[in-house]
């Protein structure tokens, strides 16, 4: 192809499952690239020196070498470049907001489209995995170093892999009875299938990552007892943004109104849906109202419509330009027939004898002033609320920082809202102790999760690295390093 | 997966399990719960720690049969195991010396009121504890209890063991007799109801009234929110707030609204178990 054809050249579209077939199913919407397609797509790259696109990439993945390897029909090979730098390519491929970082510094997108990098990305890591041509890299020597990470989420899952690569010993604790945090019990089996989540723990694993479950970090042993006693070298905490928020509106505590981690971890986590052949159950609506307009509000919103939601809507207060969720998840949405309700805010519920929620009262908003954030202030216009049925409400506005960690750490420094203070490497006010993810930031992305991991580890190893030089002769007890890094 | 190393039924469908679990039973404290799973493909349950072997490294629960998931986890025997075991979670109660305590355990209750009233005992305080059940059959561990108190009280609501009637009556009782106002404060644990009509009873003499909510939950760790109450017109999280809290700020209507979430799925279990009784 030449440049010219190439920048002429359309996005090569991505097959899906059609909406009115897939809101009656749980499977994936978006169905892969063939082969013939990845390869079509990954020939309109035009393998820039300076790789913009690689800046935009939270983990640095080495973009036009995985694109040409694909173009050039080796996507195993591609598969194992992208590892280098990412050890959860297959996720990332899916739910990663590649519009706003890779694919918004293509230089092809000034002229048209970017290169589908994410979809490029999908489908490499589903190639090798399903052509079982998973590259594993050989892991450093051991250090003799043991680093204990707190959540087995994307942040945790990244330090693990970046560390055992390297030749230390990772142990994850995890409190949920499965790996995967946000990945397995957020994002909905549509947008990410568990079998993905599985198989990149499994590579972990392959690594010599060992995954210890149902341990909650503060209650059944705490940080300093990993440090001091248990013999760990270094700890990671990656717990995740887990307290939900509430609104403090009247009726919030009816049945069948939910905070979104619950309602997406009964169905996605302990299978609801698929009761009573699992034992969780979950209430399922006709007339459902999504709070809030991110990411976990649009799962939650195509989730419920998938679980017999026949008018779905979704209230937002602001209007569809301040929308924060993705527009690819809102597209597909819309296709699937939620209903978007903008300039809409929730300030009461309403419900029967029985305690279950039957209407949403909702105040009429317009867009004021900006505020902090630079976005149109909301405000009530007075006088104007409207009733909404509804026999089923999650709300989805967002997660506050868990303190059952912290609490139990008192070393480890707290922002103003209960948030870890890291610096860019993750490095607590407590030696020895790094954070990173949405406990550090506040609830954001997969992906930037998984570039503090990144950073963290790097950190971790210097670390490990420069207390092994000193102690030298002395590997087989760790915890005086430990110790020294205490004092 | 924690083994089952004990499984004794100590009424009909209510069961005690000595369950292998080193970690919890190291940091366990009385008013903390385990969340309990029975195999994969099981719900999630929150069950009071009743008992703790730090030495021996276990655990001991006890379970009431109310549904399908409980009577899942009852089909489980010695030697058998449970798919997991998470804790201890939530706040340990705030054990401290001085003065008189009440202790009133109800039906099941009894389990997680034992040792709370033990440490009570091992601080030096005097402890009044009243037992009680809807009939004799379904008393356990009243030589435990009376083994922790000054005085045990038992009541049932037939007559056919110990005093005819209600909990709240003796402590009632209790209260207006303390006219030198020994008594400190009051832990009710049993169903909602029990612990709704004990808060009522004590608001009158003011004496502070701790309750242990068993609200419905996922985690158990605050990440869901299912478990939230309202207590003195706030939202909280029995999980990470509680599961203690102040009886008589709860909002007992939400609350017993709440826990009756799921009662038409819970029919529909139902359908699939051989229950026979315990409801």
């Amino acid at each position: 192809m030449t440049a010219t054809s190439r920048t002429k050249a359309r996005r090569v579209p991505m097959p899906e499952q059609p909406p009115e077939q897939r809101v009656g199913n749980f499977r994936e919407v978006p169905l892969g690239y063939t082969l013939e397609q990845a390869q079509a797509e990954a020939a309109r790259c035009l393998g820039c020196k300076k790789a913009p696109c690689r800046e935009g990439c939270p983990v640095s993945v080495d973009i036009p070498a995985f694109v040409r390897l694909i173009a050039d029909g080796r996507p195993a090979e591609a598969a194992a470049c992208i590892r280098q730098t990412n050890c959860l390519p297959a996720v990332c491929g899916r739910v990663c907001p590649q519009e706003t970082q890779c694919e918004a510094r293509c230089v092809l997108q000034r002229r048209g489209e970017s290169v589908a990098i994410g979809r490029l990305e999908r489908f490499a890591a589903d190639f090798e995995q399903a052509a079982d041509q998973v590259y594993l890299p050989t892991t450093a020597a051991s250090t003799g170093k043991r680093v204990a990470v707190v959540g087995a989420g994307p942040a945790g899952l990244t330090v693990a892999g970046d560390l055992a690569l390297r030749g230390h010993e990772v142990t994850v604790f995890e409190a949920f009875h499965k790996a995967g945090g946000v990945l397995v019990y957020g994002i909905p089996e549509f947008r990410l299938p568990k079998r993905i989540v599985q198989s990149e723990v499994e590579y972990l694993e392959r690594l010599g990552v060992r995954i210890e479950l149902n341990q909650v970090v503060g209650q059944s042993v705490s940080v300093s007892d990993l440090l001091d006693s248990e013999g760990y070298d270094a700890v990671f905490i990656g717990v995740g943004a887990g307290l939900p928020v509430t609104m403090g509106i009247p009726g919030e505590n009816l049945c069948g109104i939910y905070l979104a981690n619950e309602y997406l971890t009964r169905v996605n986590l302990m299978r609801a849906y698929d009761f009573p052949a699992v034992d969780t159950p979950v209430v399922r609506g006709s007339r459902v109202c999504v709070i809030g307009g991110g990411n976990v509000a649009m799962d939650a919103a195509r989730t419920a419509r998938r679980l017999g939601g026949e008018q779905v809507n979704v209230l937002y207060r602001r209007t569809m330009d301040e929308l924060p969720a993705r527009a690819e998840e809102v597209h597909h949405a819309q296709e699937e027939g939620i209903d978007f309700r903008t300039l809409c805010a929730p300030i009461e519920y309403l419900g029967d004898d029985r305690g279950f929620v039957r209407q949403v009262r909702c105040q009429v908003m317009e867009l004021g002033e900006p505020d902090k954030s630079g976005r149109r202030r909301p405000v009530p216009k007075p006088g104007e609320q409207i009733l909404i049925d509804a026999d089923l409400v999650i709300v989805a506005i967002g997660s506050g920082a868990n303190p059952l960690l912290t609490r139990k750490t008192p070393k480890v420094a707290l922002g103003r809202y209960g948030h870890i203070v890291a610096n860019e490497a993750g490095a607590t006010s407590l030696p020895g102790v790094w954070a990173g993810g949405d406990i550090v930031t506040g609830s954001a992305t997969v992906i930037l999760a998984m570039g503090a991991g990144r950073a963290a580890a790097q950190d971790i190893h210097a670390y490990l690295m420069e207390h092994s030089n000193r102690g030298a002769g002395d590997t087989a007890q760790p915890e005086p390093a430990a110790e020294s890094a205490a004092a | 997966m924690n083994a089952i190393l004990r499984k004794n039924e100590l009424a009909p469908q209510i069961f005690e399990f000595l369950v292998s679990a080193p970690q919890i039973a190291r940091k366990a404290q009385p008013g903390q719960f385990v969340i309990v799973m029975a195999d994969e493909a099981a719900e999630r349950i929150p069950l009071t720690i009743a008992d703790f072997d730090r030495e021996a490294g276990t655990i001991t629960l006890v379970m009431m049969v109310v549904g399908a998931s409980s009577w899942k986890i009852a089909q489980l025997g010695t030697d058998e195991s449970l798919f997991a075991v998470i804790g201890p979670l939530g706040h340990a109660s705030p054990v401290s010396a001085g003065g008189t305590v009440v202790m009133v355990a109800g039906g099941v209750g009894t389990a997680p009121v034992f040792p709370i009233a033990r440490a009570f005992h091992d601080q030096g305080c005097k402890v009044f504890t009243i037992q009680g059940a809807r009939t004799g059959s379904l008393l356990f561990w009243s030589d435990r209890l009376r083994s922790v108190s000054d005085e045990l009280i038992v009541t049932t609501d037939d007559g056919t063991a110990g005093r005819k009637g209600l909990v709240t009556h003796p402590l009632r009782e209790l209260l207006e007799q303390d006219t030198a106002r020994d008594i400190r404060c009051v832990y009710a644990i049993g169903p909602t109801p029990m612990m709704r009509f004990c808060a009522l009873t004590t608001q009158p003499f003011a004496v502070p009234t701790t309750v242990s909510l068993n609200s419905i939950m996922v985690d158990g760790t605050g990440m869901c929110g299912g478990c939230r109450v309202e207590v003195g017109g706030q939202t909280r999280f029995t999980c990470v707030d509680g599961p203690e809290f102040d009886g008589h700020q709860v909002d007992w209507e939400t609350l017993m609204a709440r826990q009756k979430t799921y009662h038409s799925h819970e029919q529909c279990s139902l359908q699939r178990v051989p229950l026979t009784a315990g409801n």
